[in-house]
């Protein structure tokens, strides 16, 4: 391997791992400003309890998520340098305006909701948890805002001195559909990961017996959560799909392994085959499937999709000689795990709300397991909708301008990024490990008994802290 | 306003940032150094981290921000300086993971239920905290100093290694913030505890504070006798982090804590503002090849992007100082040990390991 093979794998083991942290970041601290907010207008200790125990498993999750995130930032003049400077002038604004508009929010805010329930008015309080949420969606706009940049390119020109691309238009980065596909889609998977997460750890302790008052609201709220968030992830993925179609048909072939131009094309549930899905010995198709999802029309002349090989051709004609397909099988396979493992999610979060109808309390010893490990479904879904997106770019860093292998640091050695990538590889394995065990605990605790809150007076004249670190 | 005048501004909003980062990571890291020692027993320890409970994740969007920023504004000198530091950025970002779960982790567990696992975390929160304090200063004594740059394929690419940057002069840069940072965290801790640890603080705030002004002056001496580019600004700067510096241990001598804190935090806006004015017109000079060199007009990005960031900067940046303020203002009760209910016992502790 090269320094440009490391310098990926890099890249792709810290953003998918940082990734874990950041759908349950934002679904979860929405969700715990709804329980509050719950808490807040009923005066139902319930949701009071909700809010503290969800909140801790919460703050677990966000610590991993900031650590891991300074990463993401620095990684990209450390690894890859020429890909700084070919989209500088365009990629690094939102950064920077991601930072200055949302990481003091979320961040500011999260400190004074963990250490402040003493210290401020409840309804005050119950603003910043409010105002961290707010936050964390604001950041993810301008993350995505950017990661659209790099698969749709807009509202800019390449010098013709300096061979850089140049910002033109910030409003079309900011708002072309792409973006806001992209965001509808990334907010609302968030939203359905959480939610099945929240029905997993509800569904355990209701088995268990602890706090189920409580846990049967918030079980609720979780499922229909993700049941909305399902919908809602099916239908801007649609939206996205048919973007991608104009922006990427190469990502859209391959997803499907269409080698030949075609209408009428089938979507394979599964298929036996070549690993490539050039050849099919056998198949469970749908007809007509891939072409509706990628026009909207399931055969005719305007259900054509294009083949991978044609594409290749006009590619070539365009940008000269080399190959510009994904690895198919891995788009093939991820594009399928993607939309499988969501559907599973939003079907284990109907099947919880079934099961405990009317105040049921199942009691059988694979429901308890399913629920422990029901959240790694949509996660794991999530995780794989990246690596498509990311990954069916390829060979192109900045599609259409820039392949990846011009950006990556001319001056890193393999040595060098190799030793950067074990580093890493092995402290996220070690604090994945120390991260899990200790939800295990928080969820194995469960919620409070009982929840003593101090009047901000109290608190002011030198109580006991309620929290402290 | 012209490219020139934005990239100016630009410069300036950069060596903004990082003098709150400075002022404000600054003390975290002076916290995190001296906790395992100046908190003897749990109560003492847990009072000494609460303190940056509710403030650390914030100082460190400092960081973030001007690392954002510098890639907003100058993406040429992002991608060499980054790229150029990789191994050191390398060392400060796994000090930064460690520390920051650290914080979060380290009262899960109790000293009953798992013996090591606070003393396990006290040193990741030192480790995490000396590495970066020593590192940053070693990255900018370079910056300011200059690093071998040559043209490869028309851009400044950094053709020294990790031990180019671990020069003598760099060092001295590492333990001057070393110091400074130290001694800032000892005078946060002294303004914000109550009892024994204010007494411990203060009393190494003025220790530590003497030996970093000698290693600062004659680091100040060095940088303005062969290293600075305006001479007559950087020399009158350097006066003022001295004046600062001694107005913040003079204060902190007599227990004036909140004048000391003020002074001891002007101190490191006056540092970073030195650092600034030596390097001016430059970002990043070159000792081997003066074409290589990185300046404020080269490495700028487009003008429409820099009046972007510009009105970005001129509306937010006063909403962030509002409520990052108020939350200062908010915790501004000291603490004290007898504050922590049952120190010793862990908030993830099962309750089966709490009665054993």
């Amino acid at each position: 391997m090269n320094a440009l093979d490391l310098a990926r794998w890099q890249f792709g083991i810290t953003t998918v791992y940082h990734f874990l942290f950041v759908p349950l970041t934002i679904g979860t601290s929405m969700l715990t400003a709804i329980m509050q907010t719950a808490w807040y207008r009923t005066g139902d200790e319930k949701w009071l309890k909700a809010t503290k125990f969800f909140g801790k498993l919460f703050l677990i999750n966000f610590a991993m998520g900031v650590v891991t995130g300074i990463v993401q930032e620095f990684q990209f003049g450390m690894a890859w340098s020429d890909y700084s400077r070919f989209v500088g002038d365009i990629f690094g604004a939102p950064l920077a305006v991601e930072a200055l508009a949302s990481f003091f929010l979320e961040s500011t805010f999260l400190g004074l909701w963990i250490f402040g329930w003493d210290r401020l008015p409840r309804g005050l309080h119950l603003a910043t948890i409010w105002a961290a949420a707010f936050g964390t969606m604001l950041s993810a706009y301008f993350i995505l805002a950017a990661n659209s940049f790099m698969q749709h390119p807009t509202g800019f020109v390449i010098n013709p001195v300096t061979k850089r691309a140049e910002l033109t238009d910030f409003g079309a980065v900011l708002t072309q559909n792409t973006t806001v596909a992209t965001f509808a889609h990334v907010i609302s998977s968030s939203f359905l990961v959480s939610g099945v997460m929240i029905v997993g750890v509800s569904l355990w302790l209701i088995m268990k017996g602890k706090s189920a008052t409580s846990m049967r609201s918030t079980l609720k709220l979780g499922a229909w959560v993700a049941i909305v968030a399902g919908l809602l992830v099916m239908y801007t993925g649609d939206v996205q799909a048919k973007i991608m179609v104009q922006q990427q048909p190469m990502k859209m072939a391959a997803a499907e392994a269409v080698y030949t131009t075609a209408e009428n094309v089938p979507f394979s549930i599964i298929t036996v085959g070549n690993l490539d899905g050039s050849e099919a010995y056998w198949a469970i198709d749908i007809p007509g499937l891939t072409s509706f999802l990628a026009t909207g029309h399931w055969n005719g002349p305007e259900s054509t999709v294009q083949g991978i090989n044609d594409l290749q051709t006009k590619y070539e004609k365009a940008f000269g000689p080399g190959n510009y397909a994904p690895y198919v099988p891995l788009i093939f396979w991820a594009f399928r795990a993607m939309i499988g493992l969501g559907g599973l999610g939003v079907l284990f979060a109907i099947f919880a709300l079934f099961i405990t109808r009317r105040e049921k309390t199942p009691t059988s010893a694979t429901i308890k397991w399913m629920s422990v490990f029901a959240l790694l479904f949509p996660l794991v879904g999530i995780s794989a909708g990246w690596i498509f997106t990311e990954m069916g770019r390829q060979p192109w860093i900045v599609y259409g301008q820039m392949k990846t292998a011009a950006g990556v640091s001319p001056i890193l050695s393999t040595f060098t990024v190799g030793l950067s990538l074990v580093v890493f590889t092995l402290l996220y394995g070690a604090l994945a490990v120390i991260e899990v065990r200790l939800l295990i605990r928080a969820v194995k605790i469960g919620p409070p008994e009982t929840v003593e809150l101090m009047d901000a007076d109290d608190a002011n004249n030198g109580q006991t802290l309620t929290f402290s670190y | 306003m012209t490219h020139d005048q934005l990239a100016i501004i630009w410069f300036v909003l950069i060596a903004v940032l990082w003098c709150g980062y400075f002022v404000l990571e600054g003390f975290d890291f002076g916290v995190g150094i001296l906790l395992p020692f100046i908190g003897r027993n749990e109560a003492e320890r847990r009072t000494v981290v609460s303190t940056l409970g509710p403030v650390w994740d914030g100082n460190e969007v400092w960081l973030l921000t001007a690392g954002g920023a510098t890639f907003a504004a100058f993406s040429l000198w992002y991608a060499t300086l980054f790229s150029g530091f990789y191994l050191a950025l390398l060392l400060i970002l796994v000090a930064l993971i460690v520390r920051g779960v650290a914080f979060e982790f380290r009262s899960k567990r109790g000293t009953a239920s798992a013996p090591n696992w606070r003393r396990n975390w006290d040193w990741a929160i030192f480790v995490g905290s000396f590495l970066p304090a020593l590192l940053w200063g070693v990255a900018f004594a370079n910056i300011v100093a200059g690093v071998p740059l040559e043209i490869q394929n028309g851009n400044s690419e950094f053709t020294g290694n990790l031990f180019t940057l671990l020069n003598p002069y760099a060092l001295l840069g590492g333990l001057v913030t070393l110091g400074l940072f130290t001694t800032h965290g000892a005078v946060f801790l002294a303004l914000k505890t109550e009892g024994e640890i204010r007494v411990r603080a203060n009393k190494l705030a003025g220790q530590i504070g003497l030996v970093t002004a000698v290693l600062a002056v004659a680091f100040g001496l060095w940088t303005q006798l062969s290293h600075s580019n305006n001479k007559a600004a950087s020399v009158v700067v350097l006066a003022l982090v001295v004046l600062a510096w001694v107005g913040a241990l003079a204060a902190n001598r007599l227990g004036r804590e909140g004048w000391a804190f003020i002074a001891s935090a002007a101190t490191m806006v006056f540092v970073v503002t030195f650092l600034f004015v030596c390097l001016y017109p430059n970002v990043m000079p070159s000792s081997t090849n003066a074409d290589a060199t990185l300046t404020v007009q080269n490495a700028a990005n487009s003008q429409y992007t820099l009046t972007i960031m510009t009105w970005v900067a001129v509306i937010l940046t006063p909403v962030v100082l509002v409520y990052q303020s108020w939350t200062y203002w908010v915790f501004r009760k000291r603490l004290s040990p007898s504050q922590i209910p049952d120190p010793e016992r862990g908030s993830l502790d099962l309750p089966h390991e709490v009665s054993a």
